[in-house]
């Protein structure tokens, strides 16, 4: 079902239409107005309210991290660095980011590989357990990841893969892929296969033929599956909380959820890793926010 | 689920070409090889085994009671597990509550970012840029916010309305509006996204005719607009309630399933049973229950909505 709606709205008569009309502000037909001509109001206030509560809690936690301990002032001013200074060294974020970074890094590289060869197969070709697979990538999605914490643990201490990375990295992947290949292969699919075919005519084996001619258009698509891969593998806390018990190992949420638990909790430094761990998502969503909505469809965004 | 396969399931024409690979039958098996291993081995197998130890007494502290229980767990579960139907009535409340109020929301947010105005590019990126932050950073932010003594409370106390030492997440009778909340400041954008995205595709000469035809914005929007996304809503409702029930992230950090028990799903009680508990066999038996209903629910929404039917 995923898939198909997928193809629906990523269908290229879709894609080429241009994103926004001329600004509003001219004159317009009267055949125009009578469908798109909402009173400026309605949609300045009700915007308005809702980006009050948005952004408020991001400038509350940027306003805890730069004001000095002790101070109640609304403004970021004087500002100071000295939890940011804190949270980095003795409470080891420097070391969490690292270690967050080689998690997401890795995972955004193993689910995007994986992908795109399951990908290619679905979109491709037809073979006997096609259905079945399918079936099975979709199921996948209700399994709570929350609730496979046991037996992933004994299957890691089997491994010899507890305190390591690795662990972490499979983990994020193996439930990062059910959506990633239906996702793949919905792009696959918006490729003509008489591009392809031309370059077999042309003596290219189907690998290079692939990698000359699908690859180059799917950029695009796989720009977004890695970014889905690196944010979620960057936000996920669970499996890294379970799997990675030595300080050391320990990411970026795992590090906020200690901090959220001390005894006494100190908000500056709290707020200054909530900073930390915002940074790099914000800056890939930045990246990625246009593609979101115009390039998106349905069951694309999970959680 | 069988219906949705179906759907799934390319037309026959597609079919590829085939001359030209070296092993043409085998391609396709070898390509989704490393993706079928990884889900058998680190999905299908726990699975298995969580279906598995469910019928066992399984406790890392009472080693000497392990061994095979029949049914034991299950019988325990329905009949002398109070904690069981309070925290499966909780994350009924909690998926019902938050569906409802993010499909709200996130339709709204839609239409109006979906208008052609000025600061629209900036204004998509700023009210759907909660969606990327993770439930313990929004725990992160709401903790600052709810913090009953430099938080929110405190500056509207200055200001004369409500108390000081305002804490709203140790108030039985706060403390779920203030998760909710919290929850729907990164649950809004999802909704939101995925119905911009779908309105994209709505034809504007269908707008065009309707108000050609004297119908109202009202009017335009049951008869046209809402049509239009309705499997694009069924299926978002449906992935967002089974994540919302799922997920354990938010509840855990924000309130710890506290105070006293009042926020505590059914998977956060499964995850103290198996985790700190240790009764490994008995949360599994909950594991798999949960994961009947879940199973059971979500075909009775797809049959009920009629989910990709002929309606447009």
């Amino acid at each position: 079902m995923t898939a198909a709606l997928a193809e629906k709205n990523s269908a290229p008569g879709h894609a080429a239409r241009p994103s926004a009309p001329p600004p509003s502000s001219t004159r317009r037909t009267g055949r125009e107005r009578a469908f798109d001509d909402v009173p400026r109001w309605q949609i300045y206030l009700p915007l308005g309210i809702y980006l009050l509560f948005t952004l408020i809690p991001f400038y509350w936690m940027f306003l805890f991290a730069v004001r000095p301990a002790g101070s109640t002032s609304l403004v970021p001013w004087p500002m100071t660095g000295e939890h940011f200074s804190k949270v980095w060294n003795e409470r080891s974020f420097g070391l969490f980011f690292q270690n967050s970074m080689i998690v997401g890094i890795a995972t955004l590289i193993a689910t995007t590989l994986v992908a795109l060869a399951g990908g290619y197969a679905l979109a491709r070709f037809d073979f006997k357990i096609k259905g079945g697979f399918m079936l099975a990538l979709l199921c996948s999605q209700f399994i709570p990841g929350a609730l496979m914490l046991v037996p992933l643990f004994e299957i890691f201490k089997n491994l010899q893969l507890i305190n390591s990375l690795v662990s972490v990295v499979i983990a994020e992947t193996v439930f990062q892929l059910p959506l990633s290949i239906i996702l793949i292969s919905g792009f696959i699919k918006n490729v003509p296969v008489t591009l392809e075919e031309a370059a077999w005519v042309d003596g290219c084996s189907r690998f290079r033929a692939f990698c000359a001619v699908v690859l180059p258009l799917l950029r695009p698509g796989l720009i977004a599956v890695g970014s889905f891969a690196f944010v979620h593998s960057w936000n996920h806390f669970l499996f890294a909380l379970m799997f990675l018990s030595e300080q050391d190992k320990q990411t970026i949420p795992v590090g906020l959820n200690t901090l959220i638990g001390a005894d006494s909790v100190d908000l500056g430094a709290l707020a200054a890793g909530g900073v930390i761990a915002a940074v790099p998502v914000v800056i890939v969503f930045a990246f990625i926010q246009k593609w979101l909505v115009t390039g998106f469809s349905a069951g694309a965004v999970k959680g | 689920m069988a219906q949705s396969a179906a759907v799934a399931t390319p037309p026959p024409k597609e079919k590829a070409p085939r001359r030209r690979s070296a092993s043409p039958r085998r391609l396709p098996y070898l390509l989704i090889a490393p993706a079928g291993l990884l889900m058998l081995g680190f999905i299908a197998y726990p699975v298995i085994s969580v279906f598995y130890y469910s019928l066992q007494n399984y406790n890392v502290t009472k080693p000497w009671r392990n061994g095979f229980a029949g049914l034991d767990n299950f019988k325990r579960i329905f009949t002398e597990d109070d904690q069981f139907w309070s925290t499966l009535g909780f994350s009924a409340q909690w998926v019902f509550t938050q569906v409802t109020l993010q499909l709200a929301l996130g339709l709204a947010l839609a239409l109006i970012v979906n208008q052609t105005f000025i600061g629209r590019g900036i204004s998509r990126a700023m009210v759907f840029s909660p969606w990327a932050v993770s439930g313990v950073l929004t725990s992160t932010i709401w903790i600052l916010l709810y913090n009953s003594s430099t938080g929110f409370s405190r500056y509207l106390a200055d200001a004369g309305i409500g108390e000081y030492g305002t804490s709203v997440l140790s108030d039985t009778g706060t403390v779920f509006w203030a998760a909710t909340v919290s929850e729907l400041w990164r649950g809004v954008p999802f909704f939101a996204i995925l119905i911009l995205a779908d309105l994209q595709s709505v034809s504007k000469e269908l707008y065009e005719a309707a108000a050609v035809d004297g119908a109202g914005r009202m009017r335009q929007f049951f008869h046209i607009t809402l049509p239009h996304l309705r499997d694009a809503i069924i299926l978002a409702t449906l992935l967002r309630g089974v994540w919302e029930f799922n997920n354990v992230d938010l509840l855990y950090t924000l309130t710890g399933g506290g105070p006293a028990g009042e926020t505590t799903t059914l998977p956060l009680y499964v995850a103290n049973t198996g985790i700190e508990g240790h009764d490994f066999g008995y949360a599994s038996a909950l594991t798999t229950v949960a994961f009947v209903i879940l199973l059971f629910c979500s075909i009775v929404y797809l049959r009920l909505s009629k989910f990709g039917g002929d309606h447009k």
